[in-house]
C-alpha cells in the first residue's frame, strides 16, 4: 500500500478541551437518564428524556439522533434493517440491560457516546461490564503500536472470541467499530436530520468520506480493505459493542491520535470510574 | 372431540425380532402417554382412559408380548423382565423418538414398566411414570427380605396378608392346572368374575376375544420372573418422577407393599383411589386419565431437573473454544453441572465462568487429551470432585491439511495423538467409570464429515476422524447393555477457532499464517455457528441418536456416500484444503 503523507493533527488544546467538555456533558445527561429510568419506561420515552436534557444543557445539533435499546435489543438480536436502531415501544423490565447512545454537537464540537446500564440484577451484564475494560486497554495498546485499523479490529474480534462473546458492532451500518470525528463546519440547518443523522453531519461526513477516500484512507473504522491503514491523526469515536446472548453493552468515547501519541480523551467517565471502584483504588 | 383423537392408528414395532401391535390415538405433536396393560388383558382394557387422554395427548398403547395381536415368544426365557422392559423402550423410541414419554401402567404392565423405569438412564426416554397395582419385583424382593429378617408382629402380619393376596401366583406355578383352568372355563366366566368380584359392569368388547389365549400365555410372565426376582432382588433406583396410585379395594396387591418405596424412588407422589383392581380402568377411566393428565403436565418440560445430586454431570474435552465451549454452555443452560478441560487452562476457566452465569456448578482443568495418563488422572479427579459423569463429550481436536505424502511422520503422529488417541483415552477412562457406576449415560465423540468424505488434502485429519467414527460404532455395541449410549457427531464447516490453529504440511511460517487467514475467512463466510452443533449434541444425548451429521454439506456427503461412493472417491482428488 502506498503510504501517503499523513495529515497533521488538526486540533489545538483549546479544541480538545471543548471536545472533552461536550463528551462530559453527553455522559452527564446519560447518567441523568440512567438515574431516572425504571421498569415501565419505553425506549421512546428514554430517548425523549435524553434529548430534552441534552438540549437543556445547551446542545444545538446532533451528529445522530439519540438512541435507546432495551433488553435483547442491547445485543441487536433480530436486527434486520437499520430502521430497527431507532427507539421503539420496547418496555424496560426488571433485570433488563439497556444502552443509551447520543451524539450532541455544541459549536461544531461533537461527542458520540454510549452508556450501558441495567435495572435490577443481571449477572451476565455484570461480567460484560467488567470485561469491557479489556477492550478499552486493548484498543489503546494496538493503536499506540500503530497497527492498521483493520488489524485492531481483528484483535478486538479475537478478544471477543476468547471471551466467548460476540461482536455486536458488526451490526452497525458498515460493520464499524468507530469513525473519525471532525469539527462540523457545515451550513445546513441545525437540528434537522435525515435517516437519523443530522444534515450537517451528513455534509461533513460526506466531504470527509470523499476527501479521505481520495487519499486511500477511510474515516470509518471497520475490518475491511478500506481500513488497512493506521488511524489518521485526529479524533476517533470508538465504540466496541459486545454481547452475550440477550445482553449487550458498549462504551463510546473519543480516542486522540496525534503524530506522537495516542490516548483516550478523558478518563473521567462512568465506566472507567466503575472499574476503578471495583478495583478499590478510588 | 376431533377425529384425530378418536381415530386409532395401528402399527407394528419390532422389539428384538418380536412384532408388537401398537395403537395410536390423538395428535402426535402433543405429549406422548404410553399405556401398558396387565394380565390377562390386552390394550383394550385402556379404552376409556385412552379416549379421555387423547383429547390433549398423543396416546399410545400396545399389546404386550404374547397377548392380543402381538407376536408370541417361543420360549419361557423370552418372557423375562429384561425383554419386557426393552419392549417399552422400543415402543417409546418408535412413537416419540425426540421426546421422553409418560408411562402409565397397570398390573403386570406396571411390573414390566418398573423394569424399564428403573433401568439406568431411563429418564432420557421416560418423563414420568404412573403405576397401578404392580410393584417392581426387585423392590418386592427387598420388601420381603426386610420383613423376614426383622419379623416384628407387624411385619409378619404384612407378609401373611400379602401372601393371601398372592395366592394365585402360587397356582400359576402349577404346571398343568393353571392353563387348564383358563381353557376349561375361567375365560368364559371372566365377565362374571369382573362383575361379581371387581364391581365392573359387563360391556361390549370386553374382555377381549383373545382372553383365553392371552391368559394361558401370560402365565409364563409369572413363571419366568417371580422366582428369580424375589430370590435375588437387584437394587433398582430411578430418577423418573413416579406417581403411585393405590387402589383401596385391590384384591391382589396390598397397600403396604409400597412401604419404603421412597428408598428407590426419590421423586415419588402417592395417590389413593377408591376402586378395585379392574374397576379403576373399566369404571373410573376418566378419573385415572385426570390423575395422569395432572401428573404429566406437572413434570412437563423438566423431565430432568434434579436427577442425581445437584444435576446431571457433563464433561467436555477441548471445552475452551468453539464447539466444546458452546456445548458446555448449552448443557449448563439445561441445569447440568459442567466440567471442561483443555490444553489451554485460561480458556477452559473462561468457559466455566460463562457456564456459571447460567447458575451451573462448573469446573475447569488443564489436560492434554493426547496424554493417556493425564486423561485417566483427570477422570479420577472429576469423579472425586464432582462424581461420575452422565455425559462425556470427547471434543478436543486439531485441524491439519496436507496430502498423504506431504504429511510428515511427526504431523501424522500429532494429528492421530490428539484426534484419535485423545478420544480413545477419554472413552477408556470415563467409559470404565460409567460402567462401574452402573447408572448409564452417554458418550459423545466429535468426528467430522471428513470421517466419510475422503479428500486428498486432509489425509491425516480424515483418517483420524474415520477412526473415531468406527471406534464409536464398536464402543456403542459394547456399552449398550450398560445403557450407555455413544453418539458420533459429524459436522461440516463450522466457524470456530480451528482454522486459526490448523497446520498445513509443507508451508513455511508466513505461508501458514496466510493460509490460516484464508481458510478462516472461508469458514467465517460459511457462517455456521458452533452453537448449532452444540444444540445437535444436546439433542443427540437426549434421544440417544447414534450418528449425527451436522450442516447440509455433512448430510449431503453422507447421502452421496451411500448413493454413489465412486463420486466421493473421485471428488477426493479436488484440492479443497
Ligand atoms: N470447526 C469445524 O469446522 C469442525 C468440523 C468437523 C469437526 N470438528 C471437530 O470438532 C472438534 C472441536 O473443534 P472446534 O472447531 O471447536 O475447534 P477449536 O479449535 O475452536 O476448539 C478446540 C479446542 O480443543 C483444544 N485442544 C486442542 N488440542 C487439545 C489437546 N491435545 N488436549 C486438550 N485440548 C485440546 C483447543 O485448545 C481448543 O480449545 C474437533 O474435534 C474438530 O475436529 C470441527
Amino acid at each position: 500500500m502506498a503510504q501517503q503523507q499523513l495529515p497533521r493533527f488538526p486540533f489545538d488544546d483549546k479544541d480538545l478541551a471543548k471536545f472533552r467538555e461536550v463528551q462530559q456533558l453527553a455522559y452527564h445527561c446519560a447518567e441523568q437518564v440512567a438515574a431516572w429510568i425504571e421498569p415501565g419506561v419505553t425506549e421512546r420515552r428514554a430517548t425523549a428524556k435524553l434529548r430534552r436534557s441534552l438540549v437543556q444543557a445547551g446542545v444545538q445539533d446532533f451528529f445522530h439522533v439519540p438512541f435507546a435499546w432495551f433488553g435483547d435489543r442491547t445485543a441487536f438480536r433480530h436486527f434486520h434493517t437499520p430502521l430497527q436502531f431507532f427507539a421503539g415501544s420496547r418496555v424496560l423490565k426488571e433485570g433488563m440491560p439497556y444502552v443509551l447512545d447520543c451524539a450532541p454537537v455544541v459549536d461544531g464540537y461533537t461527542a458520540d457516546i454510549g452508556y450501558g446500564g441495567k435495572v435490577g440484577e443481571n449477572p451476565v451484564w455484570d461480567l460484560l461490564a467488567q470485561d469491557l475494560r479489556v477492550y478499552r486497554e486493548l484498543i489503546l495498546r494496538e493503536v499506540k503500536a500503530r497497527r492498521t485499523l483493520a488489524e485492531v479490529y481483528a484483535a478486538v474480534d479475537a478478544q471477543i472470541a476468547e471471551h466467548g462473546y460476540d461482536n455486536r458492532h458488526q451490526v452497525y451500518p458498515g460493520r464499524v467499530i468507530g469513525h473519525q470525528v471532525t469539527r462540523t463546519t457545515a451550513r445546513g440547518p441545525a437540528g434537522v436530520n435525515l435517516f437519523g443523522f443530522g444534515v450537517r453531519t451528513l455534509q461533513t461526513l460526506g466531504r470527509e468520506l470523499v476527501k479521505e477516500r481520495l487519499e486511500g484512507r477511510s474515516p470509518l473504522w471497520a475490518g475491511g480493505k478500506a481500513s488497512r491503514h493506521a488511524p489518521t491523526p485526529g479524533l476517533w469515536a470508538v465504540e466496541p459493542h459486545i454481547g452475550f446472548r440477550t445482553v449487550g453493552i458498549k462504551f463510546e468515547e473519543l480516542l486522540v491520535v496525534t503524530e506522537e501519541d495516542v490516548y483516550w480523551l478523558d478518563d473521567d467517565l462512568p465506566h472507567v470510574r466503575r472499574w476503578a471502584l471495583q478495583e478499590g483504588t478510588v | 372431540m376431533t377425529g384425530r383423537s378418536t381415530e386409532i392408528r395401528r402399527r407394528t414395532v419390532d422389539s428384538g425380532g418380536l412384532r408388537l401391535a401398537v395403537y395410536e390415538q390423538g395428535d402426535p405433536t402433543h405429549p406422548t402417554v404410553l399405556l401398558v396393560h396387565g394380565y390377562p388383558d390386552d390394550h383394550s382394557v385402556w379404552d376409556d382412559v385412552a379416549h379421555d387422554l387423547a383429547a390433549d395427548h398423543h396416546v399410545v398403547r400396545y399389546d404386550t408380548r404374547g397377548s392380543g395381536a402381538s407376536g408370541v415368544p417361543a420360549r419361557r426365557e423370552d418372557y423375562r423382565l429384561e425383554l419386557l422392559g426393552q419392549d417399552l423402550f422400543a415402543v417409546a423410541d418408535a412413537v416419540s423418538p425426540d421426546r421422553p414419554v409418560h408411562v402409565v401402567a397397570h398390573d403386570w404392565g406396571s411390573v414390566q414398566s418398573w423394569e424399564a423405569i428403573t433401568t439406568p438412564g431411563s429418564y432420557r426416554r421416560f418423563a414420568s411414570y404412573t403405576s397401578m397395582s404392580g410393584p417392581c419385583l426387585d423392590h418386592m424382593g427387598h420388601w420381603m427380605r426386610h420383613r423376614l429378617r426383622r419379623p416384628t408382629p407387624r411385619h409378619v402380619s404384612q407378609l401373611l396378608r400379602q401372601g393371601l393376596h398372592s395366592w394365585y401366583i402360587g397356582l400359576f406355578h402349577l404346571p398343568v392346572l393353571a392353563p387348564a383352568a383358563w381353557k376349561l372355563g375361567l375365560a368364559r366366566l371372566w365377565p362374571k368374575v369382573l362383575s361379581d368380584l371387581e364391581a365392573v359392569r359387563p360391556r361390549p368388547g370386553h374382555p377381549q376375544p383373545t382372553l383365553a389365549k392371552d391368559a394361558v400365555r401370560g402365565i409364563e410372565l409369572y413363571r419366568a420372573n417371580m422366582r428369580p426376582s424375589i430370590a435375588k432382588p437387584r437394587e433398582r433406583h430411578t430418577e423418573v418422577p413416579v406417581q403411585l396410585i393405590t387402589l383401596q379395594r385391590d384384591r391382589y396387591v396390598s397397600e403396604f407393599l409400597s412401604e419404603g418405596l421412597e428408598r428407590w424412588v426419590p421423586r415419588l407422589t402417592r395417590r389413593t383411589l377408591n376402586a378395585t383392581h379392574w374397576s379403576a380402568l373399566l369404571e373410573k377411566g376418566p378419573v385415572i386419565a385426570g390423575l395422569v393428565r395432572e401428573f404429566a403436565a406437572r413434570d412437563h418440560g423438566s423431565p430432568r431437573q434434579e436427577p442425581s445430586e445437584g444435576g446431571e454431570l457433563v464433561v467436555v474435552t477441548g471445552g475452551g473454544s468453539g464447539i466444546g465451549r458452546a456445548t458446555a454452555l448449552a448443557f449448563a443452560d439445561q441445569g447440568a453441572r459442567v466440567v471442561v478441560c483443555d490444553r489451554d487452562l485460561p480458556a477452559a476457566q473462561r468457559t466455566a465462568e460463562l457456564c456459571a452465569l447460567s447458575g451451573a456448578k462448573s469446573g475447569a482443568y488443564q489436560v492434554d487429551v493426547s496424554d493417556g495418563a493425564a486423561v485417566h488422572a483427570f477422570a479420577k479427579q472429576v469423579a472425586a470432585d464432582f462424581g461420575v459423569p452422565d455425559v462425556v463429550v470427547n471434543n478436543a481436536g486439531v485441524g491439519h491439511s496436507g496430502t498423504f505424502l506431504e504429511t510428515t511422520e511427526e504431523e501424522w503422529r500429532r494429528v492421530l495423538d490428539v484426534n484419535l488417541w485423545g478420544v480413545i483415552h477419554g472413552c477408556r477412562a470415563f467409559g470404565q467409570l460409567m460402567v462401574d457406576h452402573g447408572q448409564g449415560g452417554q458418550i459423545v465423540n466429535l468426528a467430522s464429515a471428513a470421517a466419510y468424505l475422503p479428500s486428498k488434502v486432509l489425509a491425516a485429519y480424515a483418517t483420524s476422524k474415520s477412526a473415531v467414527f468406527m471406534l464409536s460404532d464398536c464402543l456403542r455395541a459394547e456399552l449398550a447393555p450398560h445403557r450407555i449410549g455413544v453418539s458420533t457427531i459429524c459436522p461440516g464447516i463450522v466457524n470456530t477457532n480451528i482454522t486459526r490453529t490448523t497446520t498445513f504440511s509443507g508451508l513455511g511460517e508466513d505461508e501458514q499464517a496466510a493460509r490460516q487467514a484464508k481458510v478462516s475467512k472461508m469458514y467465517a463466510r460459511r457462517g455456521f455457528p458452533p452453537e448449532k452443533v452444540a444444540a445437535e449434541i444436546v439433542r443427540a444425548v437426549r434421544t440417544g441418536k447414534a450418528v449425527v451429521p451436522v450442516t447440509v454439506e455433512a448430510k449431503a456427503a453422507k447421502l452421496l456416500g451411500r448413493i454413489s461412493p465412486g463420486l466421493l472417491r473421485a471428488a477426493a482428488r479436488i484440492n479443497a484444503g
